[in-house]
């Protein structure tokens, strides 16, 4: 079995069983007649809203890992990027649009976004220190923020493509009262997964894709291989473009569309740390770990730390994280020769 | 510009008087020269002698390259390379080997450099625009100085990317993969293992190895000797020649390595702060007398301890 595969294995496995172990042992010594039986149902729920939840994250996440693998940048932007192909979407639709053409068009926005982006910012600063176009990205943040709301109004809007969110009830028969998931966060799920497949044939396996690696390694031996840096900019912001789209849409149909989808990229970092920069399943794995961990450690921890833990224990396990693997899970190997 | 605005620049050239001259001072029949841009006619003079022009593959014209808009690096170089030759660029660090290799193969631009005069030409048509996707395209290629494999890449990917350019389909590029395997069975052996992780001299065949993807009709090579064994050296080119002899592929390389470069190259230019103050036959080079004293360490007697040399007195003067 390949090494990747098993600490994917060995860490889905354990992140929750630690936190199970720990919540039914304060569940333990608080009330010992506790029926148990009810206690995994109810946790096996939680797990799996937690994970269907981290997908969410990881979403976002795999647009960052996207522009890091291939520039060596932390695009600051993203975040803005997904509100924007959001507020760009339900625009379409407001004009009378069915939300597939909607979804055509603002992917296509994306892509004429990333051109642009590639002309204007990064060609002009190419082999420039990583700071200075990180800084650049943060300029671009400010910009797509302020240019999409002026674009289409600072409402809360509606963004509905006609997923279901009707729960559903699975497993009647092994738990009591069954196991209620949200079917919106399956689909979610779903699109997360196939669109992470995609991504990580197209970067192991073809050409640009090997490319794209290779400028991320070092910008200029690829261009002495005769590598066009433009190209490969422009496509890797292009699809990092469409992937914001798709996690905008998810997104902005689950909680709306407004500023605040733009601050969803600070619940990316600990994803991105967890699952490491470079690594596209790492950014489903750490999605999928900060998920299932912040939920869990909501619901069976809270009480005992007086709540609200979901809203650092990601950071925390970031945290955590830089200590013992800075890397992260799946990151690239810190390559020193000695 | 003229040659009086340039000389501001330039200090070694204050020694001069009205403008350069083309000497062909006898030693031991190597025509030593100036190649300063102000007597161009006599570089034609020059270079026209040269038993080579007529199947010229690659030619620089009086190059003139600045850094930063302000740091004038080469002051008027002219090279040429013939069809089917090895070249070598010699000088020691900072005489401008690497920014000639790197005005040809248009990798400055990423640098804030800059060909601000002369022309370079790669089979009679100019190359100084064009992109360095389009030059390898055309035939040229570099392999960088320090060798700049892709570490996270493995041996093959890294192969793999030398073909980004081409378009003549997976069979042809498969076939090449297996050449290159030819020429660096050790390549084979670690094709699965990360580039970061090999060593130096498996780099090194990496580097010129995925040049070698790219099918191209000449390589500029850029010290491929750098911080490698001296019995892996002799080896790096020993295919550099097998490469040249059956696969035709012409070479330009720079290097401080005089002593092999010169047993390899055919032909040789020496480059001190910008300019070539010397050119001719590597046979002949490698006799020279002053060439033999400042860069191979030997002079008329043998071999020379530098204690017994008064070093203020033997200061390199070519002009």
């Amino acid at each position: 079995m390949n090494p990747t595969a098993l600490r994917f294995g060995l860490w889905l496995l354990v992140t929750p069983l630690l936190i199970a172990a720990l919540g039914l042992g304060f569940k333990g010594l608080a009330a010992v007649d506790s029926s148990l039986f009810f206690a995994w149902g109810y946790f096996i729920e939680v797990l799996i809203a937690g994970l269907l939840q981290g997908v969410m994250y990881s979403l976002v996440a795999l647009g960052f890992v996207l522009i890091f693998k291939a520039s060596g940048i932390f695009n600051f932007a993203q975040g803005s990027m997904v509100l924007f192909a959001a507020l760009t979407m339900v625009g379409f639709i407001e004009m009378g649009l069915h939300w597939t053409l909607a979804f055509v068009v603002t992917a296509a926005v994306m892509v004429l976004l990333a051109l642009a982006i590639e002309r204007v910012v990064l060609r002009p600063l190419v082999n420039q220190p990583h700071i200075i176009l990180f800084m650049a990205t943060i300029g671009i943040f400010y910009f797509l923020d302020g240019f999409g709301q002026t674009l289409w109004g600072s409402d809360v809007k509606v963004l509905d493509i006609g997923i279901s969110k009707a729960p559903i009830i699975v497993a009647e028969g092994v738990f009591e009262n069954g196991l209620l998931i949200n079917s919106f966060d399956l689909v979610a799920a779903l699109v997360g997964a196939v669109l992470v497949a995609g991504l990580a044939v197209f970067f192991q396996y073809t050409r640009v894709g090997r490319a794209l690696r290779a400028v991320a390694d070092d910008h200029q031996a690829a261009l002495s291989v005769g590598i066009p840096l433009k190209t490969i900019w422009a496509i890797v912001w292009s699809v990092a473009g469409i992937v914001a789209l798709v996690a905008g849409i998810m997104w902005g149909s689950k909680a709306g569309v407004q500023f605040s989808l733009a601050l969803i990229a600070l619940k990316a970092l600990p994803v991105l740390i967890l699952g490491g920069f470079t690594s596209i399943p790492g950014a489903i794995v750490g999605g999928l770990i900060i998920g299932a961990g912040e939920q869990l450690a909501e619901v069976f921890l809270g009480p005992i730390f007086g709540g609200a833990i979901q809203d650092w224990f990601a950071y925390m396990l970031a945290l955590v994280f830089l200590l013992f693997r800075p890397q992260g899970l799946f990151g690239e190997k810190i390559i020193e020769r000695i | 510009m003229s040659g009086g605005g340039r000389r501001w620049l330039s200090p070694a050239s204050f020694s001069r008087h009205g403008g350069a001259k083309a000497r062909d001072r006898d030693t031991n029949g190597v025509k030593q020269e100036v190649s300063d841009s102000t007597m161009s006619e006599a570089l034609d003079l020059q270079t026209a002698a040269a038993p080579e022009t007529a199947q010229a593959v690659l030619t620089v014209n009086n190059i003139e390259v600045i850094y930063d808009h302000v740091i004038l690096v080469l002051k008027g170089v002219s090279l040429e390379v013939p069809r089917g030759g090895i070249v070598a660029l010699l000088g020691a660090n900072g005489a401008g080997k690497t920014t000639t290799l790197k005005a040809i193969s248009n990798l400055l631009r990423a640098e804030r450099g800059e060909v601000t005069k002369g022309s370079i030409e790669f089979e009679g048509a100019r190359v100084d625009a064009l992109t360095p996707n389009d030059l390898v395209k055309s035939g040229v290629v570099q392999v960088m100085e320090g060798r700049h494999c892709f570490e996270h890449l493995t041996i093959e990917e890294n192969l793999m990317t030398g073909a980004y350019t081409r378009s003549d389909g997976r069979a042809a590029v498969a076939e090449d993969l297996e050449m290159v395997y030819s020429y660096f069975p050790r390549l084979k052996e670690r094709r699965g293992s990360m580039a970061g992780y090999t060593s130096g001299g498996e780099q090194q065949m990496c580097a010129i190895g995925r040049a070698l993807m790219s099918r191209p009709k000449m390589i500029l090579l850029d010290e491929p000797s750098m911080g490698l064994a001296p019995q892996l050296v002799e080896g790096i080119f020993e295919t550099v020649k097998r490469l040249n002899e059956e696969e035709g592929v012409s070479f330009l390389l720079a290097e401080q390595n005089t002593n092999v470069a010169l047993k390899y190259a055919r032909y040789g230019y020496i480059l001190e702060s910008g300019r070539v103050v010397l050119d001719g036959d590597a046979a002949k080079l490698r006799e020279n007398e002053d060439v033999k004293e400042f860069y191979l360490g030997l002079s008329a007697s043998g071999r020379k301890s530098y204690r017994d040399v008064k070093h203020y007195k033997r200061r390199k003067r070519w002009l």
